[in-house]
């Protein structure tokens, strides 16, 4: 606000000669904290324009009205086979959903919490102890692990492995081994019957 | 004003000390800016609110590309993906409706705010020498944004924009010989289709930015003869001007909240007035729509090019109605160039933007009855005025006395409004209360 004044100040010669009015005193009092209240409100009022202005650029890039419509995804879950997995697209990622064997559950049931570097009972992590459905992406970095096709190499801990950076998940999808993070994330689902499952 | 006087007008030179004086010494860009729009940059006292269109035909301009910046982004330039993606971005894209209610009006404020600044040149004589240069930048910039501003309208792929573009391309057509030829060239195919959509895509945002590097070879071209003023006078010396900055930089400001008045109503209250219904139905290559006409910004020379009843000569008349502002700073033989002291030329000036307005309204109406009589004469009268009357009254006409200078101008404008004022009021206002209300001329 300094530098406006001072630059009426400076050039007071023009407005006098300009507009046929004798400036002779420097505005004070009334005139002073009148023009002060002007510069304020008008600085004021620009800047919460400005802002609110910027909200639509910034919000434009946020989920659209569509996107976020076709945000849940139906499976039939009806032709997976014991020990058998499939990948549905949800939310434009990888939904990975096994159908365990009993042997596959009791190893994911019987694992020390404590060894576990991102703590989870498998309870937790599966809904029905059978289907176990998480988010094909890997904690590290992102990439897709493997482990869902037969031939593919499930790691060391027979879930799933990251071929990336080599992490290792167990039949729960749980991080045993390399450089990921956290578990493989459960999104959020529900049984609609025992055929069908509705992810999101 | 010859340039060697320059110097003496202002001496507000920025100095600068720390990081920035640091800066200054390697890159003078504080200066630059200072005497660019600042305090160094000495303006005509006496400018009126006719010289605001410059800065907001900018910031017009500025809004195009930031709100057509977020829509391009949402945008798919197909034929089977145009329409909808426009629609999407009209009911799903978070705030998408503002953006293109707000580039669509702000094409046309655009517009409005160019076509204001034409006349306000053509009333106060701007164009004339040493301003040629200036005034010709002015209207390549003009044609970029017609081409522009159709390209534009092409995108939505809606039937008013097929056809629009079905019609406009068919003018290249009406050439002698290789019209043929040019057309399957310029649709690469058999008929407006996809890829003339992805180019005009491709065009309509590259345009924007050459019309925006124009505009500051525009304004570097003003400010070697500085502004032009209501009496189209030379500034003489200091008692004639004032420092850009904070004068007209507030007065600027204060013009762009009265344009951001218009713009909200336009956009909140009615978005779709000046749009044509017709573009909300999808484009079909087996259907015309029983009205064609192109946003209002076009019709004067929609209107010229139907008022000659031959294809060729229908394109060259609109090519021409162009190109002759080219010729206007010779065509205008008056050595005065504010129509303020050119009692002739100042009535035509009004005849002319009548025949103007008559035009878009012939544009706007069905091409039948009485319009196309009204439209062929306003077309002979556009051209009779530039043509024929321009050179002549300039030559014929006796110009009113041109004031000394500026500030003379403006301290005899003064104490006429004194004289005028005191007897109302009936008290003579004291010196500080004078200098309170001085601020409000």
């Amino acid at each position: 606000m300094s530098l406006p004044v001072a630059v009426l100040g400076r050039n007071r010669a023009f407005v006098g000669s300009g507009l046929g009015v004798p400036m002779t005193a420097e505005p004070k009092g009334d005139d002073g904290s009148r023009r002060d209240f002007l510069y304020i409100a008008t600085g004021a009022f620009s800047t919460v324009g400005a802002a609110v202005a910027t909200w639509p650029f910034i919000d434009q890039m946020n989920p659209a009205a569509d996107v976020l419509a076709v945000a849940s995804l139906e499976v039939d879950i009806s032709d997976i086979q014991p020990g058998h997995a499939l990948t549905v697209k949800w939310r434009g990622k990888p939904v990975f959903i096994r159908r365990r064997t009993p042997d596959e559950i009791q190893a994911a049931r019987a694992v020390n919490l404590g060894d576990l570097r991102d703590p989870q009972r498998d309870e937790d992590r599966a809904q029905k102890p059978e289907w176990l459905i998480v988010v094909g992406i890997c904690t590290h970095l992102g990439c897709i692990p493997l482990g869902v096709k037969d031939s593919d190499p499930k790691g060391d801990f027979g879930g799933y492995f990251c071929p990336c950076h080599g992490s290792h998940y167990d039949s729960s999808a749980r991080v045993r081994k390399g450089p990921a993070p956290r578990n493989l994330e459960v999104p959020g689902y529900e049984f609609l019957s025992p055929t069908l499952v509705k992810i999101g | 004003m010859a340039g060697h006087d320059d110097e003496h007008l202002l001496h507000n030179e920025i100095k600068l000390l720390g990081v920035l004086g640091w800066v200054e010494y390697r890159l003078p860009i504080f200066n630059w800016i200072n005497n660019a729009v600042g305090t160094n940059y000495p303006t005509p006292k006496n400018v009126n609110y006719f010289w605001n269109f410059g800065s907001l035909a900018g910031i017009a301009l500025v809004i195009q590309i930031l709100t057509g910046i977020v829509l391009a982004a949402h945008y798919v330039p197909t034929a089977d993906g145009a329409f909808a993606s426009v629609e999407r971005i009209m009911r799903d894209v978070n705030y998408g409706w503002l953006f293109r209610y707000a580039h669509a009006n702000g094409a046309s404020l655009f517009f409005a705010v160019v076509y204001i600044h034409l006349f306000r040149n053509l009333y106060y004589g701007s164009y004339k020498y040493p301003r040629e240069l200036l005034w010709w930048l002015g209207l390549i910039m003009l044609i970029l944004m017609i081409t522009t501003a159709f390209m534009g309208y092409v995108l939505p792929w809606g039937q008013m924009s097929y056809w629009g573009a079905t019609v406009i391309t068919n003018l290249f057509g009406a050439m002698p010989i290789i019209g043929d030829e040019l057309l399957l060239w310029l649709w690469g195919g058999f008929t407006v289709g996809e890829v003339l959509l992805r180019g005009f895509y491709s065009l309509h945002y590259l345009l924007a930015f050459v019309i925006a590097g124009l505009a500051i070879v525009h304004i570097w071209a003003l400010h070697q003869h500085r502004s032009n003023n209501p009496l189209g006078i030379d500034i003489k010396g200091p008692q004639d001007i004032l420092p850009f900055h904070p004068y007209f930089t507030v007065k600027d400001l204060f013009g762009f909240g009265i344009y951001l008045i218009v713009f909200a109503l336009l956009v909140f209250y009615a978005p779709n007035m000046l749009g044509e219904p017709d573009n909300y139905i999808p484009a079909d290559p087996l259907q015309t729509p029983a009205h064609i006409v192109p946003e209002w910004y076009l019709l004067p020379f929609y209107a010229i090019l139907r008022a000659v009843p031959d294809k060729l000569g229908g394109v060259i008349a609109l090519a021409l109605a162009l190109l002759v502002l080219f010729a206007v700073p010779w065509l205008d033989t008056s050595k005065v160039r504010s129509a303020r002291f050119r009692p002739i030329y100042k009535q035509l000036f009004w005849i002319f933007l009548a025949d103007v307005l008559i035009l878009g309204w012939v544009g706007g109406s069905p091409p039948e009855g009485m319009f196309i009589t009204i439209g062929q004469l306003a077309t002979v009268y556009y051209f009779v005025h530039f043509l024929v009357l321009l050179p002549i009254v300039g030559k014929l006409e006796s110009p009113t006395p041109l004031p000394d200078s500026i500030a003379t101008a403006v301290l005899e404008e003064n104490k006429r409004k004194k004289a005028r004022k005191l007897p109302q009021v009936g008290v003579a206002p004291s010196a500080s209360h004078g200098a309170s209300s001085g601020g409000g001329h």
